[in-house]
């Protein structure tokens, strides 16, 4: 199953190494791959190094998707994990 | 390098990025880069056998990171978050799966391949225009550097290990390396490389750990065991010194403990005076992150916050929600104390990318402060938007800059009633009563204050310009700098009528220049009536401690005698005299330093 989601990016500092690795840990919870695209550049969702080179700063756009049985579930944490700003209070 | 070569160079400077002055013995912790050579495999065991070499070497290095993450000690801890990056990196199928792939693809040895993997992604980091982003190489290279050793079978001294007292010289260390440091045993730590935000300066400060970077070759100067000293405070290492050097840098170490411990003890005392007048001492800042070193040198409250960062930070002018979040956090940090938030003083000589602000010839007498806000209505606006926004959330107070008359003041509060209006029908929480001052710092708004304090809650005199303007003293001008007095007899009557008039007004005044924060000037502000000072927080403790040992009716028949003497050097010879006692005291104590006059002393014997 595939499914794709648009995320908006509300932290402060954007999607740094902090954020990258929540993501990716996040990830390597699922069975479903995760990919994670901005503009037309799509990257591996469980390469911390990938998300990084996306230089995503606050209010980036990006368009997750994953594939596989959990799907669902994953994209829905993520989500989460988006709104409440990678658990940074700003 | 032979070791008589070692010895010429006796004094290097670097960035002082943790203060402290420790004396001690030099421990090299060798983190030079592993030599890497190529070599071509000739058959698919040789192929096979380096795949496995490659993966026990990354199996090995993920053991090291979570070891030193899981004996890290506990003031630390918020940062281990870098080492889970590390291991994250270490995953990454750019790091370990490209490495494999190079392997078998290319038929080269691991330290090659591995070599290939790090400059593919430097390369992608290249191409990143975010600065913060664009650092993390560097995590990449330290993760690289580990793997690289444990594949030449070269241990990387593990900096647990170390467990006499020593000085750590290093020409680079690893967030892995600040996060072993054994605390117990390490007095501190230099560097040939890093910088003031690198990570291992964040982390001794973290460790309140004296250390210096960016030393470039300190580690060519110095050997295991060479006797160092190191100055956290100036970046100055002396290598072997002499009996003399010891013993003036014990004396500073020794001053430099006694003020810490004063200021432990101290700086949560009021500032009361022995004849139990209180004066209220609060902090000036810039930066949100100075609140919590404001309240912990014992400020009560942020009386005078200045708002030009966010505008001078990035060549995009801020948003209304980022200013909101910054103010509506320093609300929060210090409640119920209050915050008083200065509206942009920005133009003249600041000129701000976001903003085409065109070359003034005079720039102090130019378009800045409340007039350039008032110019710019649409970011004023914002502005006020969010200070508004945050006085939900604390006791903030709202202060125009540069006032020199009621037309501006009348004009300002219109923009900030439109904009009360604003948020009333967007139904935004603000505080209604929000107190709204000016800062008196231009002379005619002084003239004029019985007629500003119709309209405001309360005046800050800014001294800093006030000086300046009234004595027609530009300070950073070498010709007239000594002519900056603010003991000027001018001066002071200034301030009197300000504090008469605010008086008579009933509304608060405090006083927020440098004048502020030095101890010569607390008995004339004492005398003169002031009963609130904002000023740097280092100056903070100081300040409190020196108001305690003054009386409120002393200071005020000292002003009399004052209001009748003719110069600025009589003046402060006066209060010279007054103060020797206290002043010897706290010379003696490092708690000021004679040499380091800010504005006047030295330069008033010109006048």
């Amino acid at each position: 199953m595939e499914l794709t989601r648009k995320l908006l990016i509300h932290n402060e500092l954007g999607l740094h190494a902090r954020a990258a690795a929540k993501i990716v840990s996040l990830a390597g919870g699922y069975r479903s791959l995760l990919y994670i695209k901005k503009g037309d550049h799509e990257v591996d969702g469980t390469s911390i190094l990938s998300i990084l080179s996306l230089a995503c700063p606050k209010g980036t756009e990006v368009l997750a998707r994953a594939v596989g049985e959990d799907s669902e579930a994953l994209i829905d944490a993520l989500t989460r994990l988006f709104e409440q700003k990678f658990g940074e209070a700003r | 390098m032979s070791s008589s070569q070692k010895e010429k160079v006796k004094k290097l400077r670097g960035i002082a990025v943790s203060p402290g002055i420790i004396i001690g013995k030099a421990r090299l912790v060798d983190r030079s880069r592993v030599k890497i050579l190529y070599q071509y495999l000739v058959n698919d065991q040789q192929v096979s056998r380096e795949v496995d070499r490659f993966k026990e070497a990354l199996h090995a290095a993920k053991e090291q990171i979570a070891s030193v993450k899981n004996k890290m000690p506990e003031q630390i801890r918020k940062h281990a978050f870098i080492l889970d990056t590390h291991l994250m990196i270490m995953d990454d199928s750019m790091f370990s799966n490209a490495t494999i792939q190079t392997i078998l693809s290319e038929k080269i040895n691991a330290e090659w391949a591995l070599k290939k993997s790090v400059q593919n992604i430097e390369k992608l980091f290249t191409q990143i225009e975010d600065r913060y982003i664009k650092e993390r190489i560097v995590d990449v290279q330290y993760v690289a550097e580990r793997v690289l050793r444990n594949l030449a079978g070269k241990e990387q001294e593990d900096l647990f290990e170390i467990k006499e007292r020593v000085i750590i010289v290093a020409h680079e260390l690893s967030p892995a390396d600040t996060s072993s440091i054994n605390t117990s045993k390490v007095m501190g730590f230099i560097t040939d490389g890093g910088g003031r935000t690198s990570h291992a300066a964040i982390m001794a400060q973290s460790l309140k750990m004296p250390a210096i970077v960016g030393l470039e070759t300190v580690t060519h100067h110095v050997h295991d065991g060479t006797l160092l000293i190191v100055d956290g405070q100036t970046g100055e290492v002396i290598i072997d010194p002499d009996d003399e050097e010891i013993i003036l840098y014990q004396e500073k170490q020794l001053q430099r403990e006694r003020f810490e411990s004063s200021i432990i003890r101290l700086s949560h005392l009021p500032a009361e005076t022995v004849d139990g007048f209180r004066v209220a001492v609060r902090a000036n800042i810039e930066l949100l992150e100075e609140v919590v070193a404001a309240k912990d040198n014992g400020a009560e409250g942020i009386g005078l916050y200045r708002t030009e960062y966010h505008y001078l930070r990035s060549s995009d002018l801020p948003k209304e929600e980022e200013l909101f979040e910054d103010y509506k956090e320093v609300a929060e940090i210090i409640a119920p104390d209050p915050v008083t938030i200065r509206t942009l003083d920005l133009g003249g000589d600041r000129v701000s990318a976001g903003i085409a602000l065109t070359r003034e010839t005079n720039p102090a007498l130019g378009l800045r402060a409340i007039r350039f806000s008032l110019r710019e209505v649409v970011l004023f606006k914002s502005q006020l938007r969010a200070i508004l926004r945050a006085s939900a959330f604390g006791n903030v107070q709202l202060m125009f800059p540069m006032i020199s008359g009621l037309q501006e003041l009348l004009d300002a509060r219109r923009i900030l009633e439109e904009v009360m209006q604003e948020l009333d029908s967007e139904s935004l929480e603000y505080d209604r009563h929000i107190k709204v001052g000016v800062m008196v710092e231009v002379p005619s708004a002084v003239t004029v204050a019985d007629i500003l304090a119709r309209h405001v809650d309360f005046f800050s005199i800014g001294t800093n310009d006030l000086i300046q303007y009234a004595l027609a003293i530009d300070r950073v001008n070498e010709n007239v700098a000594y002519m900056y007095q603010p003991f000027h007899p001018a001066i002071l009557r200034l301030i009197r009528q300000v504090v008469e008039v605010a008086g008579k007004a009933e509304i608060s005044v405090a006083l927020c220049g440098e004048m502020a924060g030095d101890p010569l000037c607390a008995p004339i502000l004492l005398g003169l009536g002031i009963d609130e000072l904002s000023l740097n927080t280092a100056r903070i403790p100081i300040i409190k401690k020196v108001i305690r040992t003054l009386s409120l009716q002393e200071s005020k028949n000292d002003m009399e005698k004052i209001f009748h003497l003719e110069t600025a050097t009589e003046v402060l010879d006066f209060i010279r005299g007054k103060m020797q006692p206290l002043l010897k005291e706290l010379e003696q104590k490092g708690l000021i330093n004679s040499t380091n006059n800010q504005n006047k002393g030295a330069s008033l014997h010109h006048g």
